[in-house]
């Protein structure tokens, strides 16, 4: 890009865009993880509980008070970086909310709904334990779990609503008429988009909580309790892992129609081709890509199903509402990697033990298995990094632009700061109250009283939960 | 009533439902940050643990109810709010993350150290959330957010009115939490502290009392919109709020603390109400009114469905939760 190029960017865009986006992806990215241990945890501390409670297992019903407590923490944390995100939707994008709030507005409701619903009986079931009987105890859990499905739909209804906006018409004089809030809720995109996110939910805490069990049986610690905290995660996580490329891959099929820039960017390809190359890494300089791998005829085929259809190139877009394209490529085919070699591994663990090994005997795969869950997750943020800046410079797709949303407030960069150091701090936080909270259950502490002192002289405890 | 005070009313309704048991679980920090020391506060911080520990992250919701809504149901005037008043949401949203999380990382913290900074951090961000929203609301009140947004970033909130409502805002949350905790503290049989707390709530509570009036002289001034709405149409809820919260003070002077309780929540119910009541029929005072604020009517409707469906689901489990805490069997360690 030539200086001049640069020059009429910066001078056009609002100086809150840069730091905004981040902000937002900051805090998104952070959050998304949470969620994912909202929505998927509540169905695997069920099995454990399940167990414990009908098969009179001491170990799972271990695992299954254990998994409460952290997911105590993760939902606390959780919570406060979904309030957060609230308030940006505001605080960030007033031209977004100001504009088509009562269009985008509902499944908010709706996920405020499920979200009050879940933190209700996260509630009752945590401080249930030894407090109700036990079956009722247990069914707490199945509210949980269905707050995450109908949770996941929602918040997924608005950003499926932002790449195929529906459910309204704008005049001729640019103001929002005839809106629908079910028809934008229920838009084109919002099932295959949902699959994809709540299945990957399950990936990601799948492998990062089997991996927790991994790193303590590279440890030597091989009792019932990790094969038992390992398994019943990995289950999932290989479900999960499975299932995920070919809901992926429907929904890749969509974006050739409903938004070619970004299959473009997707793809590194600068012209349309026909068939298509699948292009490996690479980078695109100057409107030209180098050092990439090309695969012939392949790239037709994963995004358009087809040995010879055309991928669309990004010289069919007009200039000016081209993605970032570098971003969007490396991250979507990061998220490929990752997932196809989750899936891959899954399949050969489950093949050698049909073969009768068990691959839990082998540290090389042990140290695989703690690496999944980062790569899980890196994998989801990849994901998210792009389908949102595959669909820049659009906020809404074809609708509104992202820098006429943003807010006009001088102090953006100094609130990225703050909410940069503020995330880290969470992070340290909640690392090293949960590593805590491990070393003291390995010492044999069972209910982690809080430290506040030494006991007083009417003898207040923690009430034993 | 028309579809659009209908959802003013149910947004409304969220707003006066935070403001009393989100102000419970934000006033705890007004008595975690008093307890003192580690050996002397430990027992307020326990129960104050025990007290909120079910109840906060479900109360906490409210909040994003009322955002939700707000921006759903009356776009462009959420807009205009949140670029206005810029600066005290983002505190107030800064102290809502630090208290979230620093709650629970004390709870399950390994030392003492760690619970004391993490206990700090909670105390500390308790008092300035719900100062900062009382402050936005009294930017609201006082007609200081432009039906456009990009209202001054610093004067909107930096006023009498807006002072006022913050300082009003914190003292109402640190009451309501006193006289919660000293209910659960006689209940649980801890006399000691009992008594600790019950001086403490009343003096929070008088004190209190007397900004809510002492409030409405620079009002007259600064909000005389406002101030008519609260002498004129809200001034049977402001004397209800009075008589409901000097009635707790007496309640909890002579040591009837269940009851009390309730007596300190209708008077900040109330208080709230009068709020709402005053500045009505505007949703940003002497700028937009509700009816000019709504959104398209089929969003309005939906929103109807949406709040019928939380009547009808959330409100049974979340008695079903609070039932559980305040019974006997879950008091019994």
């Amino acid at each position: 890009m030539t200086l001049e190029a640069l020059q009429v960017l910066v001078s056009d865009t609002p100086s809150g865009l840069l730091p905004a986006r981040n902000q937002m992806a900051l805090s998104l990215g952070w959050h998304i993880i949470l969620a994912c241990f909202g929505v998927a945890f509540p169905s695997m501390i069920f099995i454990v509980h399940w167990r414990g409670v009908f098969r009179g297992d001491a170990v799972a019903l271990e695992l299954a008070k254990r998994w409460s407590k952290v997911s105590a923490v993760l939902f606390a944390i959780g919570a406060v970086s979904g309030t957060v995100l609230s308030f940006e939707m505001g605080l960030l994008w007033p031209g977004l909310m100001g504009k088509y709030g009562d269009v985008l507005g509902l499944p908010f409701a709706f996920e405020g709904l499920a979200f009050f619903v879940e933190a209700i009986f996260l509630g009752i079931y945590l401080y249930g334990w030894g407090r109700m009987p036990p079956r009722i105890h247990l069914l707490m859990l199945v509210p949980m779990a269905c707050a995450g499905v109908i949770g996941t739909f929602c918040v997924i209804a608005v950003n499926a609503w932002m790449n195929n906006p529906t459910g309204f018409r704008l005049t001729a004089a640019g103001e929002v008429v005839d809106v629908d809030p079910w028809k934008a809720m229920f838009n084109d995109g919002v099932w295959l988009m949902f699959a994809h996110m709540w299945v990957g939910a399950f990936v990601v805490v799948g492998f990062t909580v089997a991996g927790v069990y991994a790193a303590g049986m590279l440890r030597g610690r091989r009792d019932r309790h990790h094969r038992l905290g390992f398994v019943v995660p990995f289950v999932f996580a290989t479900v999960a892992a499975l299932a995920q490329p070919l809901v992926g891959h429907v929904l890749g099929l969509r974006v050739a129609e409903s938004q070619p820039a970004k299959l473009a960017a997707f793809e590194l390809a600068e012209t349309t081709e026909q068939p298509a190359p699948l292009r490996l890494g690479g980078i695109m300089i100057d409107g030209e890509v180098r050092y990439s791998i090309d695969i012939p005829k392949i790239g037709s085929l994963i995004a358009r199903n087809s040995f010879d259809r055309p991928v669309p190139g990004l010289d069919e877009v007009p200039e000016d509402e081209r993605p970032p394209v570098n971003i969007t490529h490396w991250a979507f085919q990061s998220m490929v990697g990752i997932g196809s070699l989750l899936a891959l591994s899954v399949l050969l663990f489950w093949f050698v033990r049909w073969r009768g090994r068990d691959l839990l005997e082998s540290r090389w795969f042990l140290r695989y298995a703690v690496a999944a869950g980062p790569l899980a997750m890196i994998a989801l943020e990849a994901g998210w990094i792009a389908t949102e800046v595959g669909r820049q410079p659009w906020v809404v797709w074809q609708v509104l632009r992202t820098e006429d949303a943003v807010t006009e407030n001088p102090w953006i960069w100094w609130s990225l700061a703050g909410t940069a150091v503020v995330y880290l701090g969470m992070t340290v936080g909640a690392y090293v109250v949960l590593r805590s909270m491990a070393r003291r259950w390995r010492a044999g502490e069972l209910d982690l009283p809080s430290p506040y002192g030494p006991e007083s002289a009417e003898g207040v405890q923690e009430p034993s939960r | 009533m028309t579809l659009e005070i209908a959802v003013a009313a149910a947004l409304f309704a969220g707003v006066v439902v935070y403001s009393v048991f989100g102000g419970a679980d934000f006033g705890s920090g007004f008595f975690d940050a008093t307890a003192g020391g580690a050996r002397r506060g430990a027992e307020v911080r326990t129960l104050i643990d025990h007290s909120i520990g079910p109840v906060w992250e479900a109360n906490h919701v409210w909040l994003i109810y009322v955002l939700v809504t707000w921006w759903t149901a009356f776009p462009g005037t959420f807009a205009a709010a949140m670029s206005t008043l810029w600066l005290p949401l983002m505190l107030a949203l800064l102290g809502i993350v630090l208290r979230g999380a620093s709650f629970a990382f004390r709870k399950y913290s390994a030392t003492l150290g760690q619970a004391r900074l993490f206990g700090i951090v909670f105390a500390g961000s308790s008092l300035i959330t719900p100062f900062f929203l009382g402050c936005v609301a009294g930017a609201i009140a006082s007609g200081r957010v432009p039906a456009d947004g990009g209202g001054d970033l610093v004067s909107s909130w930096v006023n009498p009115t807006s002072l006022f409502g913050g300082l009003i805002a914190g003292g109402s949350c640190a009451y309501l939490a006193g006289s919660f905790l000293v209910a659960d503290a006689a209940r649980s049989g801890h006399r000691g502290l009992a008594e600790m707390l019950r001086v403490r709530t009343l003096g929070v509570g008088a004190l209190t009392g007397a900004l809510v009036f002492a409030a409405l002289v620079p009002i007259k001034e600064d909000a005389p919109t406002l101030f008519d709405g609260l002498t004129g149409r809200a001034l049977p809820l402001m004397v209800l709020s009075a008589l409901a919260g000097a009635s707790a003070l007496v309640l909890i002077w002579t040591r009837r603390y269940s009851v009390a309780r309730f007596a300190v929540a209708a008077a900040v119910a109330t208080v709230t109400l009068g709020w709402g009541a005053g500045q009505y029929p505007w949703l940003l005072v002497d700028e937009v009114t509700i009816v000019d604020a709504a959104g398209a009517d089929a969003t309005l409707q939906a929103l109807l469905v949406a709040v019928g469906l939380a009547v009808a689901i959330v409100l049974p489990a979340l008695s079903y939760l609070l039932f559980l805490t305040q019974s006997e069997r879950w008091l019994r360690h």
